[in-house]
């Protein structure tokens, strides 16, 4: 086992009705200590992968391997993985010290050992004096740091998390990703982590794998994934994008000449389109466009609308017949000047917009 | 903000200074009414034609004024008699008083076969006495006795003396095998004469038995039909539910063609070798057969609760205790098991108090051993028209239904119980 490859899946496929394969050909190393964020729409395969991980789901073919040994006819309680559920699962029927206490009950240590990693584990979620209550007395973002305990309470390496903080309100998911996140950098587990929320997996990973229809579509860390995404499925689930439709009509090196539907031409970063003549997307994100100003790339456009955030005002413009077009433009003085209606230029640098795929 | 800087001391007011309590109870006043409205009838139909019946009919346990009612002369004398010394020439007296007036209003029989409950006998003692009665001439205490002997005998003034007292424990305690005597104490009855306490305990024996099969048999069914795929498990289901629309007694018949002598599962044992053609197995008409059918008649009730309150559990309990290192039968017994005592306690406790008045399947293949106390009170109700006896019976059945329900409260909670 190298340290690269702590868990391994070798082209991983899986089927439920031996039709569709809802995980095609899965490759993924993760070494150990990561924080790796699977992230996709639903049904896109990511937690059918962490299922196959965890033992809940065979997989159809292939490999996935722990620690260097092959794990796929281990069953589940043997294999020592933390598993955090959508909806915590802690057994109501317990209190959370019995919650807490079952996972080393069933390793058969002594009383005093389980004392000692119960009181450790509880503080750990600073959730102490909550021992004796019931499951069904504490608030969504308690039970949420008891099985956030649990998971961790028998110091297992690797630890599973399936969307464990999609119950809770917007502020409390926020607060619970960053003490989600510390807790990791303080105890070097590595851990997987599902979501299909774009800004959760930014914020917490030190990786994330981005699924569509049973693919990994871009594995990348959080500013090269949003930065640099490699296809327009990436380029659109991260973050908010503008999107130009054009055709290809040169490529020099790394630069791509394309005529949008207006006739105008726009140079584009070369990342993933095809020979002269050929469809493509070009990316923008809408910060780094500027307004009323010429550039490399420049374009005519309307203002359509104007939504004052705070920091910064969302401009949706006309731009090569696109009325989608979004500008973000930071909070300054000259702001006035934009009004609704307002006919003016955005430019680009080259190196901002992607060349990518056709979006169909 | 308001509201809760307001201390317990002080009482809350709506802006016209009004107290909110009162204000909230005029409120909800109406709903209430309406809410009342909408189950006034049942409630009527109820407690007319149900509850009130019940009560006036348990209270023929405890209370039977047939003899004070119609031997008016001989009751107050009777109540001050000790029991012990010999009867007086105005008991006597009394006594063929009472006989005449009987015979002219032909009332007589229901005083006899009153009195013939306790002193078997009595009867024709009292009919036949009762058609001389009119000739007889003072001193009544020698021309009754010379009609019959038995007028002399203290048993018979004992026994007059017990019946006439209308409030008494007579037929609780016949009811559970005890008899109330003259001097006012109960003893225990011959033994051969002892049936109830039998039955009673047969009766608890039979429920408790049919629980525990229900269980052991609902109990995988239940989970089965909880964690198949749905269309899969609304088959079963269906399967579960149809005898629960056959009607009881094609079941019950159903059961007698498969049980029987000549019946089906004992061919079948013949064609097996597993009994020989001459030595078939009984399997109805005793305990067996109450209890196979009765196991499979109350199965439905067994199963419904528990499969409903297993639907409610998620996967993922179950799941996550593997993940923490529980084996399959830790994860079931610990995790999963748990979770699942409040659709056994509703099923158990619907099936024990269904199993307990059971009164068909019992007396169709019920046999000698295998009847229930609810036939034995029917037998009463119909045949030998004790009511008051049935009445007592019923009585002691419902106590210890209450009682039994009452342990299950403590032992499980009733809270806990869990229909769907």
């Amino acid at each position: 086992m190298t340290k690269k490859s702590f868990v391994k899946f070798e082209n991983v496929q899986k089927s439920y009705d031996g039709e569709v394969l809802v995980v095609k050909d899965l490759n993924l190393e993760i070494p150990k200590g990561e924080f790796l964020t699977m992230l996709g729409p639903s049904g896109s395969g990511k937690t059918t992968c962490l299922m196959m991980l965890a033992g809940f789901e065979t997989a159809t073919h292939g490999i996935i391997s722990l620690g260097g040994n092959p794990i796929n006819n281990i069953p589940p309680h043997k294999r020592g993985i933390g598993m955090v559920f959508q909806n915590y699962a802690l057994f109501p029927h317990m209190t959370v010290y019995e919650n807490l206490s079952f996972p080393l009950e069933v390793r058969k240590l002594s009383k005093a050992v389980r004392e000692e990693k119960i009181k450790r584990a509880l503080d750990m979620v600073q959730m102490r004096e909550f021992g004796n209550r019931r499951p069904a007395q504490l608030s969504g973002g308690q039970q949420q740091r008891i099985a956030l305990a649990r998971s961790l309470v028998f110091e297992p390496d690797l630890v599973l998390m399936d969307e464990p903080l999609g119950a809770l309100d917007k502020q409390l998911r926020e607060h619970m990703q960053y003490e989600i996140k510390h807790l990791h950098e303080r105890l070097g587990v590595t851990v997987v982590y599902v979501t299909h929320d774009q800004s959760e997996a930014l914020t917490m990973s030190d990786r994330v794998a981005v699924f569509n229809d049973g693919v990994i579509q871009q594995l990348a860390s959080p500013p090269d994934l949003y930065e640099q995404p490699e296809n327009a499925f990436v380029a659109q689930f991260i973050g908010e994008n503008n999107k130009i439709m054009a055709e290809v009509v040169d490529v020099k090196g790394s630069v791509v000449t394309a005529k949008t539907s207006e006739g105008n031409l726009l140079k584009s970063k070369k990342v993933n389109c095809d020979k002269v003549g050929s469809k493509t997307t070009l990316s923008i994100r809408p910060e780094r466009i500027k307004v009323g100003s010429k550039g490399e790339n420049t374009s005519d456009a309307k203002v359509l609308e104007l939504i004052y955030i705070g920091d910064h005002i969302r401009c949706r413009m006309l731009v090569e017949g696109d009325e989608n077009f979004i500008v973000k433009i930071p909070n300054a003085k000259k702001i006035s000047d934009l009004k609704i209606g307002l006919k003016t230029q955005v430019s680009w640098s080259t190196v901002d917009c992607r060349a990518l795929d056709r979006l169909i | 903000m308001l509201a809760s800087q307001n201390n317990n001391n002080q009482k809350v007011l709506t802006t016209d200074g009004i107290p909110l309590k009162k204000k909230l109870s005029k409120a909800l006043f109406r709903s209430r009414l309406r809410a009342f409205g909408l189950v006034t009838p049942l409630l009527l139909l109820i407690s007319i034609g149900f509850v009130f019946p019940i009560i006036v009919f348990l209270t023929r346990g405890v209370y039977n004024d047939t003899f004070e009612k119609y031997m008016v002369n001989l009751t107050p004398i009777l109540s001050e008699w000790d029991g012990k010394s010999e009867p007086t020439e105005d008991m006597y007296e009394a006594l063929v008083l009472d006989l005449v007036w009987l015979k002219e209003t032909k009332n007589i029989g229901k005083v006899a076969s009153r009195m013939n409950r306790e002193l078997s006998g009595s009867r024709s003692l009292f009919t036949s006495s009762a058609r001389k009665a009119k000739k007889l001439e003072a001193p009544f205490k020698e021309s009754l006795t010379k009609v019959k002997k038995k007028w002399a005998k203290l048993e018979t003034w004992r026994a007059m003396k017990v019946t006439s007292q209308s409030l008494s424990p007579v037929f609780l305690a016949s009811a559970l095998d005890m008899k109330y005597t003259a001097d006012g104490t109960i003893v225990q009855k011959s033994p051969e004469r002892r049936i109830h306490v039998k039955l009673f305990i047969r009766t608890l024996e039979i429920s408790l038995v049919v629980v525990i099969a229900g269980l052991i048999l609902g109990y995988p069914v239940a989970f089965l039909l909880a964690n198949l795929p749905i269309r899969i498990s609304n088959l079963l289901l269906i399967l579960v539910l149809l005898p629960f629309w056959t009607s009881l007694l094609v079941r019950t018949t159903a059961w007698i063609a498969m049980l029987q002598g000549q019946g089906v599962l004992n061919d079948l044992f013949v064609v097996f070798g597993i009994a020989t053609d001459q030595d078939r197995f009984t399997l109805i008409y005793n305990k067996a057969g109450t209890l196979i059918s009765m196991t499979h008649i109350l199965l439905p009730f067994m199963i419904l609760p528990i499969y409903s309150v297993m639907k409610t559990i998620p996967p993922s309990y179950v799941r996550a205790a593997k993940s923490m290192g529980a084996t399959n039968w830790t994860a079931f017994w610990r995790i999963y098991f748990p979770q699942t005592i409040p659709g056994i306690g509703a099923g158990a406790i619907l099936v024990f108090i269904l199993a307990i008045s059971f009164y068909i399947t019992p007396a169709l293949v019920g046999g000698q051993d295998g009847t229930m106390i609810s036939n034995f009170i029917d037998y009463h109700m119909r045949k030998s028209l004790n009511w008051s006896l049935a009445a007592a019976m019923g009585g002691v059945l419902l106590v210890i239904i209450l009682f039994l329900y009452w342990v299950y409260d403590r032992v499980v909670g009733i809270d806990n119980m869990k229909l769907g």
